[in-house]
């Protein structure tokens, strides 16, 4: 083996020291949580799995559909009002899974909630209202008795009443998720809830949509949206622009008006009005939009256009209480476990033993605060595999510690001083633990991209303990064992160092410093 | 456990050495009897599959004061099907159906919850269809198969191809042996025991790779003697790292066992518990499996080369010869001599001793 690198403990001491510090300001900084997210198997809650599916038999689902699913979903469900309710996506493409998860709620609703298909449809405007539930008999029951009363058999009695009730300052309103029926009259809110608004059944669906880009004219300041719609889509615009564009403005009481809105997932996203009649399949949406605005618009015309309906295939309830309990025993688990391994290691290797139980409390922590910083930026939540996960790694934390001082042993055992075996029995377990960590690291990284569920949380905890396995062996246990190797008390070799020579079988760590020149007296005697 | 210490050091030296890899043929009996279980428990009995993979409901109810028999009565009158009732650690009963709606399972579990005279919140419920347990297995296969084909190409670069072998030889025959014991004791197979073993995996391969280590260390240059031969090598490296590996795996075991311990005792059923029974039977084998499984087989593929063919008929050769020579000498034949560390690799430092006896015979 090559001459031991000179090893400068105090500073790689340090530096752990500084990324430890490091990591725990960051996630313990003042005006933050600072707790680590868990998962809905130890808090309790409804955890839903949807697999999206194109209405369209054989049709395949893009990258943008999967992500215009999850920010409506995302939109229903925080319109619940649940901190931390939870929507994301898991693989891509047909193979996609949609994983919904809100802490403690009863499921019905949620299941209800999300498994709806969202639809995006335009509907001819019949009116609009001021957001509030209507007082009774003002507003917009006087400007209706000037014209004809009830023109559509669908717009009763009763569904004037609901539209009336209908509060759009209400956010589980506009949240999204109301049913959507296209060949029903629909009372509905704009997304922004300053609007209320009557509409008729639908004259284009999302289907029928083509395309959609958001445009600068040459010409114009503002953006717009140009829409391009399939041979149907053409013919039901042209019919209904001829229609609309001759009656009068909305917002003047006349019932219906000259407006058409865009509804994603029973919402109102856009109203505009048609100036004159489009014939060709082609329409530009003008408004005061920004780039971001028109932007936005644009893509959820043109992906909202293939409709995908969820499939509930895991519904799971877990309640607080059961998850309480897990999480305890989880910890109990892991305390003794801990503790067990630490005494083991106290018994078999004494003060090294003690540098091991640091380590593996250093270990511990460090992986509490990165988790801790994980959980703040990138929203990883601690779930009963990590746990497990991470009591496991206790024990392949121990072994790198084993693996190095089995070498320094080693070392001694082949005449070295302890000082020098301290670093060249470092430079051998260097190596091993490399090579192992590696394979531990691969499988993290693969059972992360191409697992779903549980296991990818299982995945990401593994590859970091794995990670802080190997910053804790080099940056701790290597430059304390260094430090304490180059103590009196180590060099007399007594027999709480763990390397007396008792242990070492009959060499001590005196012995094998004096065996060279023992070794040079005795033939100098024959 | 002074005696214990020792051995390491007799251990390292070569003072006291087992003949693992000598005794092969036992190993690979005794691996083949368990194998041949596993795959007959395997095919005889089958896995008992969770909900997660063959899709259903499942409630679990905790302090239920009702009798299995009225948990049954009720389940089977709402779902019109067959129903499974177990009652678990600390009271807690658990009732698995047939696929349900999320609609039905929530109707079921308010009935369940009056008849037993607890909390519907309490109760703590999942419904699985059944495409999606074999769209997870399916995920869980295309990973493995993944990491093992990047894990090859790894321990080909890093260390050989027969390595590599020999250690994906120890790690089917691990997981094999896992999934047998679930077969033979009946036990659940849930996504945590997936987890479980992909874990196995984990700790199978980096055990091997600790051994191969220190085998690839003592063979550097080998072919440069003519004192050891291959099998005489690998034999050593195992010896050397025979306490690390004890150790690593008394570690390994004792904070599973706490999980066994804590999860048996305190929470009955549960993914914890899954794992650690899953862990317990994986790092007990994969210990075993990469001293007496990884190693032999290595040992095999490797001295069936020219080179250490030739490595051999020249160790053997020596060997003879020196025997040869202290008869004629009218000394006592000596065996082959015992195996010592890289310094008995060096033969210049190995000869002293004889020379220092041989004067002093003369002297005499």
């Amino acid at each position: 083996m090559a001459t031991p690198a000179k090893t400068r403990p105090i500073r790689l001491l340090a530096l752990l020291a500084v990324i430890v510090v490091g990591f725990s300001v960051w996630a313990f900084f003042p005006g933050t949580s600072s707790s680590i997210r868990l998962g809905l198997d130890l808090q309790g809650g409804t955890q839903v799995i949807l697999l999206p599916k194109a209405v369209t038999e054989g049709a395949e689902i893009t990258e943008e559909q999967l992500a215009q699913t999850v920010e409506i979903l995302r939109a229903r469900v925080n319109g619940l009002g649940v901190a931390e309710a939870e929507v994301t996506t898991q693989g891509s493409g047909n193979d996609a899974a949609i994983v919904v998860s809100v802490p403690g709620l009863n499921q019905d609703r949620i299941v209800e909630l999300v498994q709806q298909t969202a639809m995006l449809d335009f509907r001819p405007v019949w009116n609009i209202y001021g957001p509030t539930p209507a007082p009774p008999a003002v507003g917009a029951a006087t400007p209706a008795a000037s014209v004809p009363p009830v023109q559509a058999a669908e717009n009763t009695p009763e569904f004037q009443a609901d539209l009336a009730a209908l509060d759009c300052t209400d956010p589980t309103i506009t949240a999204g998720g109301t049913p959507n029926d296209p060949v029903k009259w629909l009372g509905t809110c704009e997304q922004s809830g300053a609007t209320k608004y009557s509409l008729q059944p639908a004259f284009i669906n999302g289907i029928n949509v083509t395309d959609a880009t958001a445009q600068l004219p040459q010409s114009g300041v503002t953006w717009v949206v140009s829409l391009e719609f399939d041979g149907e889509g053409a013919a039901a615009l042209a019919r209904a622009s001829t229609e609309l564009s001759a009656l009068p403005e909305c917002g003047s009481g006349a019932e219906p008006c000259n407006a058409f809105a865009i509804v994603l997932d029973g919402v109102v996203v856009s109203a505009p009005r048609f100036n004159e009649p489009i014939i060709g399949g082609q329409a530009q949406i003008e408004g005061n939009f920004t780039a971001q605005e028109a932007r936005d618009l644009a893509s959820i015309l043109k992906f909202g256009a293939l409709p995908i309906t969820l499939d509930p295939v895991d519904v799971t309830t877990i309640s607080p209480t059961v998850g309480r309990d897990q999480l305890q025993a989880g910890l109990i688990a892991g305390g003794i476990g801990l503790l067990l391994v630490m005494a083991y290691l106290l018994f078999y290797y004494r003060l090294l033993g003690v540098v091991a139980g640091l380590s593996l409390v250093v270990a511990g922590g460090l992986l509490y605060v990165v988790f801790a910083v994980f959980s703040k930026t990138i929203g990883l939540t601690l779930t009963l595999a990590g746990v497990a996960g991470a009591i496991v790694a206790i024990g392949i934390t121990a072994d790198s510690f084993i693996v190095y001082f089995e070498r320094i042993r080693d070392e001694i055992r082949d005449g070295k001083s302890l000082r020098q075996a301290c670093d060249s029995g470092w430079i051998r377990a260097r190596r091993t633990l490399l090579a192992a960590d590696f394979v531990s690291m691969l499988a993290a990284i693969v059972l992360y991209l191409l697992s779903v569920g549980n296991v990818r949380g299982f995945a990401f905890v593994l590859g970091l303990t794995t990670l802080i396995d190997v910053i804790i062996a080099f940056w701790f246990t290597h430059p304390l064992t260094a430090l304490i190797g180059r103590s009196k008390f180590m060099q007399k070799g007594s027999r709480w160092t763990g390397l007396d020579p008792d242990r070492m079988g009959g060499i001590s760590v005196a012995d094998a410093l004096a065996g060279q020149s023992r070794r040079k007296r005795k033939e100098a005697t024959t | 456990m002074s005696k214990l210490t020792t051995l390491g050091q007799r251990l390292y030296r070569g003072e006291v050495s087992y003949d693992f890899l000598g005794r092969w043929k036992t190993w690979y009996i005794f691996s083949a009897i368990i194998l041949l279980i596993s795959v007959g428990a395997l095919v005889g009995r089958g896995l008992n599959l969770g909900i997660e993979f063959k899709g259903g409901a499942d409630f679990s109810l905790p302090n239920a004061t009702c009798s299995v028999e009225e948990a049954r009565v009720v389940a089977e009158t709402q779902t019109g099907g067959q129903s499974i009732i177990t009652v678990t650690g600390a009271g807690t009963l658990r009732v698995q159906t047939i696929t349900l709606t999320p609609e039905q399972s929530s109707v079921l579990a308010g009935q369940l919850a009056d008849t037993c005279a607890i909390s519907k919140d309490d109760i703590k419920y999942q419904v699985v269809g059944p495409t999606w347990g074999a769209e997870i297995s399916q995920k869980a296969i295309q990973g493995l198969v993944v990491f093992l084909i990047l894990v090859t190409l790894f321990l080909t670069l890093y260390f050989e191809w027969r390595m590599a072998i020999a250690a994906l030889v120890a790690l089917m025959h691990d997981l094999v042996i896992t999934i047998g014991v679930y077969a033979l004791i009946g036990l659940e197979v849930t996504p945590a025991t997936v987890i479980g073993l992909l874990t196995i995996l984990g700790y199978s391969l980096y055990d091997t790779v600790v051994v191969f280590d220190k085998v690839k260390e003592n063979t550097r240059s080998i072919t440069g003697q003519s004192v050891f031969t291959y099998e005489e090598s690998a034999n050593l490296a195992v010896n050397q790292t025979l306490v690390r590996s004890i150790n690593t795996s008394i570690v390994a075991l004792l904070p599973v066992l706490a999980i066994i311990f804590v999860g048996g005792f305190l929470l009955g059923a549960g993914t914890l518990l899954d794992l650690a029974v899953v862990l317990a039977i994986g790092i007990a084998i994969g210990t075993f499996s990469s001293i007496l499984i990884a190693t032999p087989v290595l040992s095999q593929l490797k001295s069936a080369t020219p080179e250490m063919k030739a490595l051999a008929a020249r160790v053997y050769a020596r060997r003879s010869q020196a025997q040869r020579k202290t008869v004629v000498d009218g000394e006592p034949a000596v065996a082959a001599p015992t195996i010592r560390v890289d310094r008995a690799i060096d033969p210049a430092e190995r000869q002293q001793p004889k020379k220092v006896s041989r004067s002093k015979r003369k002297k005499s």
